[in-house]
């Protein structure tokens, strides 16, 4: 058997949210890797190896080894690698379960709410805007008057929530209302955070995603 | 010295319970406050606005919520034995597993216990899959933790105490020794484990309440049901 890939890889979709949690993270870390674009609709060998359990990604691999779900592989980091700029604050228990229990929220609730606003029409999509709408606003009450979810710092949460931004522009157009208006607060930090390197340079521009939501509907046959 | 803690609570939910096993494994004491979930309390709507639910640690000023979120404060905030392994690629698969173990088996399993026909038999096939794939996790090993109990164990408490209530209740057998031999094993050592065992519910007690919430548990998965 072949020695096993030393470094980092990261087996990811160009517009996944999820995927670009890692690669945002590793950027604000310093860490190289290879980036590994993954055909979704024929799963590679690799992936589905490496992923048997789920078949998705993103999945990390260091030196060959696994790590699933794009949370766990960001604690994953944190801790393999604790010289780099940690994610979740470190030496405060309380500081931390909160950034977790904040991260979990934004993955019970965002990408959920937001494929039933883009799938749905009628009273189900009505129902999907009125909860997206108290999602964000959540989410910006508990961002509150700092500059990051995260503190003074870019962190656990931000990196957890930030590439949504890149589909806010598309849950307006199909929710009918502004985020902006909604959730200012919420809105000013996106801008915040999309004038970081790391992120800059690993979001797609809205309305790449916009088009790629139009292509999804055309495969899903929503119309 | 530490400021106090407070749990809320109820006497059956396993979610709850994970928190107290957590605490008595670290040798942390705690006040239990018995939540009416018909009659949520004040303290646990101020604690816990998001989602409304027990577990709610009180530690202090400070209230964490989601039972996994606070396994791992717990873990964190006091000393005593770690309950998550220490090298970050075991930690990893631990909260990986604890994940499958929530976001998958046990949805799988509570369609399993009250649908029926066709309908229970492909989410029967799909639990038994899900159990399978975790039982690969304690082949070989005394706990999923290894040779101590740990985060993993307490994030499969529902599998060893409260799973087989639910089938008594639901008359339905779906984890049997034969085909589960290392996850029966486990089970049967972690709930007679001397610190466990203090955190777990009277299984009597637990099927006189779930087996007068049949007729509830059978209407949640109305909505559950992809249609």
């Amino acid at each position: 058997m072949a020695a096993e890939k030393k470094g980092l890889q990261l087996l990811d979709f160009w517009v996944s949210p999820f995927g670009q949690r890692c690669r945002i993270a590793m950027a604000e870390k310093g860490l190289a890797y290879e980036y590994l674009e993954q055909d979704l609709g024929n799963k590679s060998e690799l992936l589905l190896r490496s992923n048997p359990v789920h078949k998705k990604i993103p999945v990390l691999l260091h030196d060959g080894r696994p790590v699933c779900e794009s949370l766990i592989i960001l604690q994953y980091l944190d801790e393999a690698f604790p010289s780099t700029p940690a994610l979740l604050p470190a030496g405060d228990p309380y500081a931390r379960a909160q950034a977790r229990f904040w991260a979990d929220y934004v993955d019970k609730k965002v990408y959920d709410c937001g494929s039933r606003l883009w799938k749905l029409k009628g009273e189900p999509q009505a129902e999907a805007r009125k909860e997206m709408v108290e999602i964000l606003k959540t989410l910006e009450g508990a961002l509150g008057e700092k500059p990051y979810f995260g503190g003074d710092t870019f962190g656990f949460v931000d990196v957890a929530f930030v590439p949504f931004t890149a589909w806010f522009l598309s849950y307006e157009r199909y929710g009918e209302f502004s985020v902006a208006e909604v959730a200012p607060k919420l809105a000013a930090w996106a801008k915040r955070c999309g004038e970081r390197e790391s992120v800059a340079k690993n979001l797609h521009p809205p309305e790449k995603v916009y088009e790629f939501i139009g292509v999804l509907k055309k495969k899903y046959g929503v119309e | 010295m530490s400021p106090p803690v407070k749990l809320l609570g109820t006497f059956s939910s396993g979610f709850s319970r994970r928190a107290e096993a957590a605490l008595r494994l670290k040798g942390v004491p705690y006040e239990l406050i018995q939540e009416d979930l018909s009659n949520k309390s004040e303290l646990l709507l101020m604690h816990n606005p998001i989602h409304k639910k027990v577990p709610v640690l009180l530690h202090g000023d400070r209230a964490v919520c989601e039972s996994l979120v606070i396994v791992e404060y717990i873990d964190e905030a006091f000393d005593g034995p770690p309950l998550l392994p220490i090298d970050p690629f075991d930690r990893a698969t631990a909260r990986f597993w604890a994940r499958f173990i929530d976001d998958k088996c046990s949805t799988s399993f509570w369609l399993s216990l009250w649908t029926e026909g066709e309908v229970q038999k492909g989410f029967v096939k799909e639990f038994k899959q899900n159990l399978a794939l975790l039982e690969t996790q304690i082949k070989g090993k005394r706990f999923f933790g290894g040779d101590t109990v740990g985060y993993l164990d307490i994030a499969a408490s529902g599998i060893a105490h409260w799973l087989p209530v639910f089938e008594e209740v639901a008359s339905v057998r779906l984890v049997t020794d034969a085909e589960y031999p290392d996850l029966c094993r486990w089970a049967k050592e972690y709930t007679s484990h001397e610190t466990i065992k203090e955190s777990l519910p009277e299984r009597e007690k637990l099927l006189a309440i779930f087996t007068a919430k049949k007729d509830f548990f059978m209407s949640t998965v109305k909505s559950m049901v992809p249609k």
